[in-house]
């Protein structure tokens, strides 16, 4: 279970794990993209920091759709309305629940992605960051049904999420900028499923702490 | 009459095209710009977004033009948050954004109605340059 204030120090711990890789997240996006993926997701996540302080006292949802809204006015890039939206509609599964339960997390994690999806108009394969949040949310929901403990869990989705990664060196971009490179872009990793990565695996540490 | 919204990622290339645009509309004619972020980076602004079509209807409706890219998925999301009757009244062109947003104009500012407005956008997908 996660309660109010836990929900809050989990997205505090993204956050950080963002702003401290804001720098290896814009050189994989020079490589392959405009290069502009650290700056705009630390600029976002900076905000949320912020903005997190003034909700502390509201339901799980509030805050949920707090830092939704808080990354959609302030990213700037692809990725702003794109974790944006996901933060939005966990924010619906979690709407005045003052605690979490596993299966809301399960739930909220699959909302997220049907609303990526449906933002980005996108599908597994396509060198993005559903290459790593699908196999983490399969590994995730899984592992919580097979009666694992949510820190299993999430380390269990943090190591798919890393093979999802190391997948999208193996092929070619066919969404967003990297998309122009056509071929060129093998090789790479893709920032967007390196960003969605690192914030599971800060999840994943926070909970084994 | 139908307004007119530019989204680019560029502040420059948005307020350009509203700037070319001006020049053969009727002075009522709503144009706005949303281009680059609230702190003037390169990028879009959902919010920035909402803001500018809620600034050019009218009641008649308004079309969107989008450069590329996140331009598009920041004028969706920027749709959602529309409510629901206003959301009815709006559409994205699927067209190019200058020749697009200047035969939009020239046709929204003859009291045209949105779909004919979007009709006129979207044939501009085919004009040959030489």
């Amino acid at each position: 279970m996660v309660t109010r204030d836990t929900l809050i120090d989990m997205l505090n711990k993204i956050a950080e794990t963002i702003i401290e890789n804001k720098e290896f997240l814009t050189d994989l996006d020079a490589a392959i993209g405009d290069g502009d993926h650290g700056i705009n997701m630390d600029k976002g996540f900076r905000a949320v920091i912020e903005k997190l302080h003034g909700v502390k006292d509201k339901d799980c949802g509030s805050i949920l759709k707090t830092t939704a809204m808080t990354l959609i006015s302030t990213v700037g890039g692809a990725s702003g309305p794109l974790y944006g939206t996901a933060f939005l509609k966990a924010s619906i599964i979690a709407k005045e629940k003052m605690e979490l339960e596993s299966e809301d997390i399960i739930r909220m994690f699959d909302e997220g992605i049907k609303g990526i999806v449906m933002r980005g108009k996108a599908k597994r394969g396509e060198k993005t960051m559903l290459d790593s949040l699908i196999p983490a949310y399969e590994a995730l929901k899984i592992s919580i049904e097979g009666g694992d403990t949510l820190t299993q869990a999430f380390d269990k989705a943090s190591k798919a999420a890393y093979d999802g990664v190391e997948y999208t060196k193996t092929i070619r971009a066919t969404k967003g900028r990297a998309s122009y490179l056509g071929n060129r872009s093998i090789g790479h990793q893709d920032p967007g499923a390196t960003s969605s990565y690192l914030m599971i695996k800060s999840l994943a540490n926070f909970l084994s702490n | 009459m139908v307004g007119i919204v530019i989204v680019s990622h560029s502040e420059k290339i948005a307020h350009g095209i509203v700037e070319l645009c001006r020049q053969m509309a009727r002075s009522e004619q709503r144009i706005e710009a949303a281009g680059g972020t609230e702190d003037g980076r390169i990028g879009t602004d959902s919010m920035k977004i909402l803001e500018a079509v809620k600034k050019a209807d009218d009641g008649d409706g308004v079309l969107i033009f989008v450069d590329m890219g996140s331009a598009i998925m920041s004028t969706e999301l920027a749709i959602d948050l529309l409510d629901e009757d206003m959301r009815k009244r709006v559409l994205v062109a699927d067209a190019p954004i200058v020749e697009g947003s200047i035969g939009a104009v020239v046709q929204a500012s003859i009291g045209s109605s949105l779909k004919e407005v979007e009709a006129v956008a979207k044939k501009s997908k085919d004009i040959s340059k030489i």
